[in-house]
């Protein structure tokens, strides 16, 4: 599959996985296994930065997986910048997703704080993924700060409904010049497919594969899906035939030139 | 910098692939809800030809959804026919030898008076490139002369700095017309030998420099004949993909003029028929909905009463392309000749007889 770069970085899979929810770490770090998936969401509110023996973190060791690590439980651009700084320092990496939830209910992203922040991160020498909503001038204006890809949500985080968004995601990504990657919402690998043939670089998956019956199966499933979904983008996607509606032509005055 | 996007591409590969296409890829096009840099290379190869109708009729409902049953309604002002390039397809060319003149302050303000009681509100100020004559500052005081009897100024000029752009939107200018006559680039040089315009790369950035500069609209364009069309337009199509990602808050419009028969002038060197020129306009509002597509009067009157449903959201009209040439001198040498000798009137009404509204106005200078 062709690679997708963001930053610095260059990944052969164009899913992303996050770490929450799974039943054990153990079964976590074998669906990501399977899943194929190179970078790997992890709360920072879910390590213990003291101690190098956390546990979910030693199941994340692998080659394969790059750490990204979110701020999520931040409520303001202050709390988030501060969250992005601590991760740097406890897992040895600039890049961090930017995650601003003021509401505890539906867990969703604050535009403004978030814009925010992403200019202070930036700044600050991070390379900064922004969960937002599928807002096409937000994305914009995130892109110009500086962000290094955009993550609009297709559905409310974990509700599993899928493109919810879609007609602004559509938007988004036709104006995107940064990656973009969706995020939130994605419940099932048709779900994931399709947000691929749209044309997004990527998708970030993590409830539809931790509560899956079988997380393993799931995650492979999930590659698989992305894979597919990618291709048939780049395949270029056959699609319905139109037929002209019956009125008077338009382009008859030309045999009259 | 579309400079970089530009030179990852080349001129005779693009050429190939748009020769290429096949009714499948223009029929996968045409049933798309969105349409790639792919599918206007379908819409402007020949395998679209037989889809010219069904084209048209998508173009029609695309715009009405878009732009509603309106055209809106400009006119150019030739400040100037002095200009110190060589462009090979111009009339005001500096090896031509015909008489120079720049209009005064008083003049300008007599041809505003004139333009205004035509009922435009929206002008377009046309010079040459005559730095010493008619530089920024003559044109910034242009401006500052006709804002009071306009809503919205457009300059279709030299190339400028970013700085100078700056100084002229804050006078309030709102809409700067830059063709890059072809993309090409050896062409391009064959056609501008000398002077300012020779300078590719700097045309090329242009509406960077634009963009930057905060303008509200940016309008683009090939002049039609200098090179292949199609791959011309696809460069054209790709710069304004690059421009809309990247200064997100203008806006653009597309022309499409067709080299005309001037004193002293160069014979086409492709032909494009009235047909390839509505697949083209079809084509662009297929592309982009938004885009606005301007129609000017080099075009025949029968060709412009029928393109308005086509996807054309402007026109000009009673136009005169020579300095002074609505009322302070109208003898003076044209730069092109027009095709179209209608009166604005007259062209306004046989838009409202297909059931259209005429625009005239539709910006204010309170907003900028
Ligand atoms: S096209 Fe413009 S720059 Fe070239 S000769 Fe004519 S007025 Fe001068």
């Amino acid at each position: 599959m062709d690679q997708l770069v963001i930053a610095d970085k260059t990944f052969n899979s164009r899913l992303f996985t996050g770490t929450g929810k799974f039943k054990s770490n153990e079964l976590m770090e074998n669906a990501l296994v399977a899943s194929g998936s190179e970078l790997v969401t992890v709360a920072l509110k879910r390590v213990d930065v003291d101690n190098p023996e956390d546990d979910v973190l030693a199941h994340l060791k692998h080659d394969q997986f790059n750490l990204l690590p979110n701020t999520s439980g931040a409520r303001t651009a202050k709390e988030a910048v501060f969250a992005a700084q601590l991760a740097r320092e406890a897992l040895g990496t600039n890049w961090v997703k930017l995650e601003i939830h003021p509401d505890p209910k539906y867990l969703m992203p604050d535009p403004i704080e978030t814009l925010q922040a992403a200019e202070e991160m930036v700044k600050q020498g991070f390379i900064v993924l922004p969960y937002i909503h599928a807002d096409p001038v937000l994305c914009k204006r995130l892109e110009e700060v500086g962000c290094a890809a955009v993550m609009p949500l297709g559905a409310p985080i974990g509700s599993n409904k899928g493109l919810k968004t879609l007609d602004f995601l559509e938007i988004i990504i036709e104006q995107s010049n940064v990656p973009v990657v969706v995020d939130a919402g994605i419940g099932s690998p048709s779900h994931a497919a399709h947000a691929m043939e749209l044309g997004a670089d990527a998708v970030l998956v993590n409830t539809a594969i931790a509560v899956a019956g079988d997380p393993v199966a799931m995650g492979k499933a999930f590659g698989q899906a992305v894979e597919a979904g990618r291709a048939a983008h780049l395949a270029q996607i056959a699609q319905p035939r139109v037929t002209a509606e019956a009125s008077s032509p338009l382009t008859g005055f030309l045999n009259q030139l | 910098m579309y400079q970089d996007l530009f030179y990852q591409q080349n001129w005779d590969e693009v050429k190939a692939s748009i020769y290429a296409k096949t009714s499948h890829d223009v029929e996968r096009a045409l049933g798309k809800e969105r349409r790639n840099l792919e599918d206007f290379k379908a819409l402007i190869s020949p395998a679209a030809a037989p889809y010219l109708e069904q084209m048209a009729q998508l173009s029609h409902q695309l715009t009405k959804k878009r732009f509603g049953n309106t055209i809106q309604m400009y006119t150019p002002m030739y400040l100037s026919n002095e200009c110190q390039n060589i462009c090979t397809y111009c009339g005001f060319s500096l090896d031509n030898k015909v008489r120079r003149r720049t209009l005064s302050d008083d003049e300008i303000i007599r041809e505003a008076e004139a333009i205004r009681n035509m009922g435009f509100e929206h002008i377009l100020l046309v010079t040459g490139e005559a730095n010493r004559t008619v530089g920024v500052q003559y044109i910034k005081k242009a401006i500052q002369l006709v804002k009071p009897y306009f809503s919205h100024i457009a300059m279709e000029v030299q190339p400028m700095d970013l700085e100078e752009y700056e100084e002229l939107i804050e006078a309030g200018l709102n809409t700067v017309l830059v063709y890059q006559e072809t993309y090409h680039k050896d062409d391009y040089k064959k056609h501008h030998p000398k002077g300012k315009k020779s300078n590719f790369d700097y045309r090329v950035d242009t509406p960077d420099r634009l963009g930057k500069a905060g303008i509200h609209k940016i309008g683009l364009g090939v002049l039609i004949g200098l090179e292949d069309w199609r791959t011309d337009s696809f460069f054209t199509a790709l710069h304004l993909d690059y421009l809309e990602r990247t200064y997100w808050q203008t806006k653009y419009s597309i022309s499409f003029p067709r080299l005309r028969p001037f004193s002293g002038g160069l014979e086409p060197k492709v032909e494009m028929t009235d047909r390839e020129l509505v697949q083209l306009i079809c084509a662009y509002r297929l592309f982009d909905e938004e885009v606005e597509l301007s129609l000017s009067t080099r075009e025949h009157p029968i060709f412009r009463d029928n393109i308005i449903k086509l996807g054309i959201t402007s026109a000009s009209a009673g136009s005169k392309t020579n300095p002074g040439g609505y009322v302070v001198e109208p003898e003076s040498l044209e730069q092109f000749e027009i095709s179209d000798e209608r009166s604005a009137e007259e062209f306004a009404e046989m838009i409202k007889n297909q059931g259209y509204e005429v625009v005239w106005k539709d910006w204010d200078l309170a907003l900028q």
